[in-house]
């Protein structure tokens, strides 16, 4: 049980750790789909298969093409997807110094905590159960969430539409 | 160590490693990444507390793993039409010559 968390574990981080660090964008991205494939299984592994199914079709299947896109659209030339300049060294050591020292303090926090005793056995939430608790107790939270995700659509496509009416000399 | 500890452990880990690549990548893209990738860690602490908690009977855990989902989902849309929009402006993603916000 343990072994397959660990296992989990050490696919997730290292394809992330090796995303973050790769300079190659369409590496970095291929590889993030990786980690978050990852995430779905540690869903799998805690017992919560439902939000495994939704990790892997929102995260694997939708973020992912849409961030493969934007790599492709943003693309300058042929070349210039392979050495993105090296970030500066102060940035990377100072960035680095912040997210171990972090570690640290989440890490400590976390291992001196002492949490109440968990049931023996995993909590069983059926597909039919997580649909009737959606739907009744957070119907309204359910309603603002099909609205927000609407109103961002319908926002990415204007800001990412090609306006016509700009100045002439703009134009490419 | 129990396994909450530990689930919390590799949770702390995949945020610290997002928040590096946040800091420290001047690309524009892999800083939205490095965030979806914190947002995926807090959505593994919401499972491992649902999971290990002295109240498991509810699915309170897995429905906030969900809108936080989907809420990820609608972050990730606008924040890439947003990368496009300044490259269509800049001809470039580095966050350094993403100075001026009116085109």
């Amino acid at each position: 049980m343990t072994a397959a968390l660990l296992l989990i574990a050490v696919l997730m981080l290292g394809s992330a750790a090796a995303a973050m660090l790769r300079r190659n964008l369409i590496h970095s991205a291929l590889l993030l789909v990786a980690s978050w494939t990852g995430v779905a299984a540690f869903y799998l592994w805690a017992g919560a298969e439902f939000v495994a199914f939704a990790q892997i079709l929102v995260y694997a299947g939708a973020v992912s093409m849409v961030v493969l896109f934007a790599v492709l659209l943003t693309r300058q030339s042929r070349e210039a997807d392979l050495p993105i300049e090296p970030a500066t060294v102060t940035r990377t050591a100072s960035a680095f110094a912040v997210a171990a020292s972090l570690a640290a303090v989440i890490g400590s926090a976390v291992a001196t905590a002492r949490f109440p005793a968990a049931s023996a056995e995993a909590p069983a939430a059926s597909v039919k159960q997580i649909g009737l608790e959606l739907m009744a107790e957070h119907g309204a939270a359910l309603l603002i969430v099909g609205i927000v995700l609407t109103v961002a659509l319908i926002g990415a496509t204007v800001i990412a539409s090609n306006d016509k009416k700009r100045d002439p000399e703009d134009a490419p | 160590m129990t396994p909450l500890h530990l689930c919390l452990l590799i949770s702390t880990a995949l945020f610290c490693i997002g928040l590096f690549g946040a800091l420290a990548r001047s690309n524009t893209i892999l800083v939205l990444l490095g965030i979806e990738l914190m947002l995926n860690a807090a959505n593994i602490n919401f499972i491992a507390f649902w999971r290990y908690g002295p109240n498991p009977a509810a699915a309170n855990g897995m429905i906030f793993v969900l809108f936080s989902i989907a809420v990820a989902a609608a972050e990730a849309a606008v924040g890439l039409a947003l990368i496009i929009a300044v490259y269509r402006h800049q001809k470039n993603i580095r966050l350094q010559e993403a100075t001026v916000l009116k085109g």
